[in-house]
């Protein structure tokens, strides 16, 4: 029975056989399954070009009115400087997102290795829990905070800082409550992206090797000693992709900024004094609802100059990260 | 500054579970020890509790005396920090620190505990540990490069620099030649013969050549079974455990008849 199944079907087997060499390798690529798959992959590498480049070339074209218009295209004394209207936003922008940086990543790293290193393991898995779910806090959540709760607690401090570190650029300038400053808008930014980071940094810290860490031990290294020769070393590429990952969020916070600080359009570096400054996207959300035609042009405009500004960092990033893995 | 290690009655345990059991050993000063025995057995457990690295995993600890020059490492109030800096370690895979250069890999157990050394005795004591590692001739030229970039071999041979670099007494190696290729392995083999000269030296080892060849004396450690925990069942003079073993277990595993 069993074999008069297997003639008939040898048969139809055997020619592919000899022929295998040839054809096994074509017809290995031409899997349906494999097929679809890098269809699909490719498909969604390529969206995310065509995304970004839609983005790019509807804030170009929707722009454009504004740039068209310019007193740096027409020349006309008259017509709106595109220059002298973006760049005390642009500085404002990168002001509080370096602040919020300055402040954010040593205690991110701080965070991370206690829960790496620190921690017992009861304590380490439900904080790093936590701070995962703090990373998923609404922004407009800690702009409220910010406003109500942590503004006037500021204030103390901010006074403290000018009446005795005034001569300080930055601590400078008149102080007054209640403290709407780039100061408590950069403290709210700080802890709106610390989350990222320290969770970003704990993964880094977690996977170095464990053998590394036994090198240092067994040299008789302390724990600090330990860290300092081989976690940090090893993550100091992560530590730095991970700041720039908060860097591109605090550079594009809407709300927190918005609920926060009091505008201005200065290149003042006192941090302390109120509406000295503004962020690019505080500046559209504020505008945008009101907006004429013209006016819409301009904050478009800003937005073209925050997109190709993000671009610019990630890239450095990129640079940063690469140069130093492979060293 | 080699010393003799003295151990009794020592129990290793992760957690709940009894690794190792009632370990008494005496081990020489100035001799090679080699540790053979089946996988899981415990041996290479054991060898971390002689400069307290078994406890650095979580929940694992040990009971029991272990005295290196007459002192309990175990004693109350003995920090293992301290103990590690008296007994040097060398791993099964080699692990130079990535991100410094060969020099400073030889210095870092030296960097450690903020000592500071001038530069001329930094460059002495690197001649002197690669030199004593023999490796010296072969990387005196590119001290300044990364660690990484040398051969598995040479990479080993730099953690055993290392590990000499902080003068201990004694040098714990587990299996340090697994990784490493025939002609590597011959280079620290003779390696660990000249360094019996100045330190105590126990191996572990799942290649018995290789305890035949470098090792004055012998210890097997065996296991009766899985989640039962593992005896040193005999230590004696090499040649004696390889000819002659008293024990029938060591016999069986020697003869290949298991393991």
């Amino acid at each position: 029975m069993s074999s008069s199944v297997a003639t008939p079907s040898s048969p139809q087997q055997d020619p592919p056989a000899p022929a295998a060499p040839t054809t096994t390798a074509a017809r290995t690529a031409k899997r349906p399954g494999d097929v679809i798959f890098s269809g699909l992959s490719i498909g969604s590498g390529l969206l995310i070009f065509l995304t970004l480049a839609l983005v790019f070339i509807f804030l170009l074209i929707r722009s454009w009115p504004a740039i068209q218009t310019s007193r740096e295209l027409t020349g006309n004394a008259d017509a709106v400087s595109l220059v002298q209207y973006v760049a005390p936003l642009v500085y404002g922008t990168v002001l509080a997102a370096l602040l919020a940086l300055l402040m954010a990543v040593p205690i991110a790293v701080g965070i991370a290795l206690f829960i790496s290193h620190f921690a017992p393991r009861s304590l380490a898995t439900p904080l790093g829990f936590l701070i995962d779910l703090l990373a998923a806090v609404p922004s407009v959540v800690f702009g409220l905070w910010g406003g109500v709760w942590l503004v006037p607690r500021l204030e103390p401090l901010f006074f403290f800082l000018n009446e005795h570190l005034g001569w300080i650029p930055l601590f400078g300038g008149t102080v007054s409550a209640p403290m709407r400053n780039m100061a408590s808008a950069s403290v709210v930014l700080a802890v709106m992206i610390l989350p990222i980071i320290t969770a970003v940094t704990r993964e880094i810290f977690l996977q170095t090797p464990r053998l590394q860490e036994e090198a240092a031990l067994a040299l008789g290294a302390t724990r600090w000693e330990t860290i300092k020769t081989v976690v940090l070393p090893f993550g100091r590429s992560g530590v730095v992709s991970a700041s720039m990952l908060g860097l591109g969020r605090a550079l594009g916070e809407t709300m927190a900024v918005l609920m926060v600080l009091s505008p201005g359009e200065t290149f003042s570096l006192r941090i302390l004094q109120v509406g000295q400054h503004n962020t690019i996207a505080a500046n559209i959300a504020s505008h945008s609802a009101e907006a004429t035609p013209d006016v819409m042009a301009r904050l478009i405009f800003t937005g073209l100059v925050l997109f190709v500004f993000t671009f610019i960092i990630n890239a450095i990033a990129r640079a940063i990260v690469s140069r130093t893995t492979k060293s | 500054m080699a010393q003799a290690i003295n151990v009794e009655d020592l129990n290793i345990y992760y957690g709940d579970f009894l690794a190792v059991e009632d370990v008494n050993v005496t081990i020489q000063p100035r001799s090679v020890t080699a540790l053979i025995g089946p996988s899981g057995c415990g041996k290479s457990t054991f060898l971390r509790t002689l400069n307290r690295m078994h406890e650095v995993i979580p929940g694992a600890y040990a009971k029991g005396v272990v005295e290196i020059e007459g002192s309990n490492i175990y004693g109350n109030g003995v920090d293992p920090v301290n103990v590690r800096r008296r007994v040097g370690m060398v791993f099964q895979k080699p692990n130079p620190f990535p991100t410094m250069s060969i020099r400073d890999n030889v210095l870092a157990g030296v960097k450690l505990n903020n000592k500071r050394i001038s530069r001329a005795a930094a460059d002495e004591l690197v001649e002197s540990s690669l030199r004593g590692a023999n490796l010296w001739e072969e990387v005196k030229d590119r001290l300044d490069k990364p660690g990484m970039g040398l051969s598995g071999g040479q990479q080993q041979r730099l953690c055993i620099a290392r590990a000499i670099s902080v003068k201990p007494e004694v040098i714990l190696m587990d299996e340090p030649c697994s990784a490493l290729d025939p002609i590597s392995t011959l280079a620290i083999e003779d390696l660990i013969h000249e360094m019996k000269k100045d330190f105590t030296i126990v191996i572990v080892t799942h290649n018995m050549q290789q305890a035949s060849r470098v090792s004055d004396r012998t210890g097997f450690f065996n296991i009766a079974g899985t989640g039962k925990p593992g005896h040193l069942i005999e230590i004696d003079d090499t040649e004696r455990m390889f000819t002659n073993p008293s024990n029938k277990q060591t016999e069986d595993y020697i003869s290949g008849r298991f393991g």
